[in-house]
C-alpha cells in the first residue's frame, strides 16, 4: 500500500519508506515504554530526595500518600494528556493548512486564552462580586472562554474555514490584536505580571485528578474524529482540487478538524497554560523517525507530545528543586534545540 | 538596619564633606547608583517615581513640594490628585520634563537617570527594596530636602515602633513561633526570608517555610508547601477561597483549619512598600498572626 506523506517537513523529506518498513509498532511500543518510565520517574522526583520518595512508595503514610497520589501522579498524567492534545492538534493543523510550520495556536487560541485570564484576574482584583464570579469560572474557565472566543473571531474574520490563506492571516491578526489588548491591560495592573507569566509560560503544578480527567476526556473526544478523518488529510496532501475530485466534502472536513484543534488546544491551554513548541515539534519528531500516513502521524504525534510534556514537567521540577521552572520555557528550550539540530543536519547534508 | 544605616551615614558624611567644593547653588551627594549628584538646595519642585519615596517625602512634611508622582502612589490622599508621571517600568519622560522639576527621586532599578540628565533634570536614585533601605532612604531624602533633623526623628520613630511590635508579637508565640507560607502570586510564587515581607515576618518571630537560599520570590513546586504543612498562610483574598481546591492542599493544617491571612489593598500597600508606614504593615501582620496562629 502506498503511503501519502503528510505535510512536507521543512527539514527535508525524512527517511524513505524502504528504510523503515513497519517500524510503527516498535515506535509506539518505545513511546509507551518511555511514558511508563516517565510516569514512574514522576513518582520519585519532587521536592523530597529520591531516597525519601522511594521510602514513601514502600511504606506510605497519610502525608506521603497525598503527595504521591494526589499531587505527583495526576500532575504527570495531566501533563501527558495536555501534551497529547497539543501534539494531536499540531499534527492536524499542519495537515489542514498543509504547512509544516502550522501549530495549534495558529487560530489565536493562545492570545484569546491569555486575554481571558487577564480579564478574569483584573475583575477578581476589582470587586468582590466579580471575585465570586471569576471564582466560579476560574482561570481554567476564563482561558477556555477566551480561546473559544478567539477562534470564533478568527473564523468570523476569514468568513469561514475554506480559504486557507485568509484563515491563517485572520489567526495572525487576531493573535496580535488580542495580544496587544492583553499587554495594554497588564500595563495598568503591573501586579498581575507575575501571575500572568505563570500562565503564559505554562504550568502543570496545580493539575489535579479532575483536571487530568477533563484533559483525558477532551483527548478521546478529539482523537476519535481526528483518526476517523485522517484519510481526508491524506487526500488533502494532494491538493484541495484533487481532494474534492475524490469526493471529499472539504468544508465539512476542515470545519470538523479545526473544531478538534480548537477543542484540544482550548482544553490544554485552560488546564496548563500556554505551552509552546510541543504542538510544532511532536509531528516533526514522528516524521523524522517514521514514514507514516496521517492516521499514524496523528497517533504518533499524540503519543510523542504526551511524552514530551511529561518529560518537560519532570525536568522543570527537578532542575531547581524545590523551586520549579516554567514548563513552557523547558519545552521551548528542548523543542528549539531539536529544531536547531534538524536545521543543522539539513545544512550539513546539503 | 543598624549596619546598613551606619554605612549609609558614613557615605553621607563623606559626601557631605565634598559639599564644600560644590557649586554655590547646590551641594554634592552620592546616590545609591554611586553617582555624585549636584543637588539644588531646598528643592521645591519634586517628582517621586516610587510609592515608598512619595510616602517618605510626605512623612517628612514635604508633600507640598511634590509636583507629580508615579501612578501607583496613593498615600497620603493628597498625592492622588497630583499629575502622574508613569509607572515603575515606564516613567513618562515627556511628562517629567514638561513639569520642570528641580529634583526627581527614583529607585535605583529605574534606568532613566541618564535620559533625565540629557534634559538637565536632576535625579537622585535610592535603594527601595529592603527593610534596611527604609532608614537609609529616610535619612538620605531628609538630607536632600534639607530636613535632616526631621528625618532622624522619623527614622527613630519607625525603628522604635517596629521593635515594639516585634517584641510584642514574639512574646505571644508559643514555642518557636508559627511556620508561615507567604504566597505573593499563584504560581505558586512565595516570599522568602530575603524579601521585604519576609524580613517583617522574621521580625515578628514567625518562621518562613521558604529557605533563604531559594531567593526573595521563588516559584515553588506546590508539593513543597504540602510537605512543609505551614501553620498559617498569607495569601491574596482572591486565592484564599480556592486554596482547598488545589491538589493535596486540603490536607495542609492552615487550609484545613482556615488559618489564613489576607489583607485589603490599602493594608497590603503598607506591607509590601518599604516606607514610613512599615509599622502599620507589621501591626496588621502581627494582629493576623495572633488571630490565626495555633
Amino acid at each position: 500500500m502506498s503511503v501519502l506523506r503528510p505535510a512536507v517537513s521543512i527539514f527535508g523529506t525524512g527517511r524513505s519508506d524502504a528504510e523503515m518498513p513497519h517500524r510503527l509498532g516498535t515506535w509506539v511500543t518505545c513511546c509507551l515504554a518511555i511514558t511508563l518510565l516517565l510516569t514512574c520517574g514522576s513518582l520519585i522526583i519532587g521536592t523530597s530526595s529520591v531516597e525519601t520518595s522511594l521510602g514513601w512508595l514502600l511504606s506510605p503514610d497519610a502525608q506521603s500518600s497525598v503527595v504521591l497520589w494526589q499531587i505527583r501522579l495526576p500532575r504527570t498524567v495531566g501533563a501527558w494528556f495536555a501534551g497529547a492534545l497539543l501534539g494531536l492538534s499540531g499534527a492536524i493543523a499542519q495537515g489542514v493548512f498543509r504547512n509544516p510550520l502550522a501549530e495549534p495556536y495558529l487560530l489565536g487560541t493562545a492570545s484569546g486564552a491569555a486575554l481571558g485570564v487577564t480579564l478574569s484576574l483584573i475583575a477578581a482584583d476589582a470587586s468582590i462580586g466579580a471575585l465570586a464570579w471569576t471564582g466560579k469560572l476560574g482561570i481554567t474557565g476564563a482561558a477556555c472562554v477566551g480561546a473559544c472566543a478567539a477562534i470564533a473571531l478568527t473564523i468570523g474574520l476569514s468568513r469561514g474555514v475554506l480559504q486557507t490563506a485568509s484563515l491563517l492571516l485572520s489567526g495572525i491578526v487576531v493573535a496580535f490584536l488580542l495580544g496587544a489588548v492583553t499587554s495594554l491591560l497588564l500595563l495598568t495592573k503591573p501586579d498581575l505580571w507575575r501571575e500572568m507569566q505563570v500562565f503564559l509560560l505554562g504550568s502543570t503544578g496545580f493539575v489535579s485528578w479532575s483536571s487530568a480527567t477533563l484533559l483525558a476526556a477532551a483527548f478521546f473526544v478529539c482523537a476519535v474524529p481526528a483518526v476517523l478523518l485522517a484519510r481526508g488529510l491524506d487526500a488533502l496532501t494532494l491538493g484541495e482540487e484533487t481532494a474534492q475530485s475524490l469526493g471529499l466534502s472539504l468544508p465539512m472536513l476542515r470545519l470538523t478538524l479545526l473544531g478538534v484543534v480548537s477543542l484540544g488546544t482550548a482544553t490544554a491551554v485552560g488546564q496548563v497554560g500556554i505551552v509552546g513548541f510541543v504542538g510544532l515539534v511532536a509531528p516533526h519528531l514522528v516524521r523524522e523517525t517514521l514514514s507514516v500516513n496521517h492516521r499514524q502521524l496523528l497517533i504518533g504525534a499524540a503519543l510523542c507530545g504526551g511524552a514530551l510534556l511529561q518529560a518537560a514537567d519532570l525536568l522543570c521540577r527537578w532542575i531547581v528543586r524545590p523551586a520549579e521552572l516554567p514548563v513552557g520555557a523547558v519545552t521551548a528550550f528542548v523543542g528549539g534545540s531539536y529544531l536547531t539540530y534538524l536545521l543543522w543536519r539539513r545544512s550539513r547534508d546539503g | 538596619m543598624t549596619g546598613s544605616r551606619a554605612l549609609g551615614v558614613l557615605v553621607l558624611g563623606f559626601t557631605l564633606s565634598a559639599a564644600a567644593e560644590a557649586a554655590s547653588s547646590g551641594f554634592v551627594l552620592r546616590d545609591d547608583l554611586q553617582r555624585d549628584v549636584v543637588l539644588p538646595r531646598d528643592p521645591q519642585r519634586i517628582i517621586t517615581l516610587v510609592p515608598s519615596l512619595t510616602e517618605i517625602v510626605c512623612a517628612l512634611g514635604a508633600c507640598g513640594r511634590l509636583v507629580a508622582t508615579d501612578e501607583f502612589s496613593n498615600w497620603p490622599a493628597q498625592v492622588k490628585v497630583l499629575p502622574k508621571a508613569g509607572g515603575f517600568e515606564d516613567p513618562q519622560i515627556e511628562q517629567i520634563v514638561s513639569l520642570k522639576p528641580n529634583l526627581v527621586l527614583l529607585s535605583r532599578s529605574q534606568r532613566i537617570t541618564e535620559r533625565l540628565s540629557e534634559f538637565g533634570v536632576v535625579s537622585f536614585a535610592l535603594n527601595t527594596e529592603s527593610y534596611a533601605d527604609i532608614g537609609h532612604t529616610v535619612r538620605a531624602v531628609g538630607l536632600v530636602l534639607g530636613l535632616s533633623d526631621r528625618a532622624a526623628q522619623l527614622d527613630a520613630a519607625i525603628e522604635q515602633a517596629v521593635l515594639k511590635i516585634g517584641e510584642e508579637a514574639r512574646a505571644k508565640h508559643r514555642g518557636d513561633g508559627p511556620t508561615v507560607y507567604i504566597e505573593v502570586d499563584r504560581g505558586p510564587y512565595a516570599a522568602g526570608p530575603a524579601s521585604f515581607i519576609g524580613e517583617l515576618l522574621a521580625r515578628l518571630g514567625a518562621r518562613n517555610i521558604v529557605t533563604a537560599n531559594l531567593g526573595p520570590f521563588p516559584r515553588l513546586n506546590p508539593e513543597y508547601v504540602v510537605n512543609h504543612n505551614p501553620d498559617v498562610i498569607f495569601i491574596s483574598p482572591a486565592e484564599a477561597t480556592s486554596l482547598a481546591e488545589r491538589p493535596g492542599w486540603e490536607t495542609i493544617r492552615a487550609v484545613k483549619e482556615h488559618r489564613l491571612c489576607s489583607f485589603a489593598p490599602e493594608v497590603r500597600d503598607t506591607i509590601v512598600r518599604p516606607g514610613p508606614r512599615v509599622a502599620e504593615g507589621m501591626r496588621a501582620m502581627a494582629d493576623c498572626l495572633a488571630r490565626a496562629a495555633p
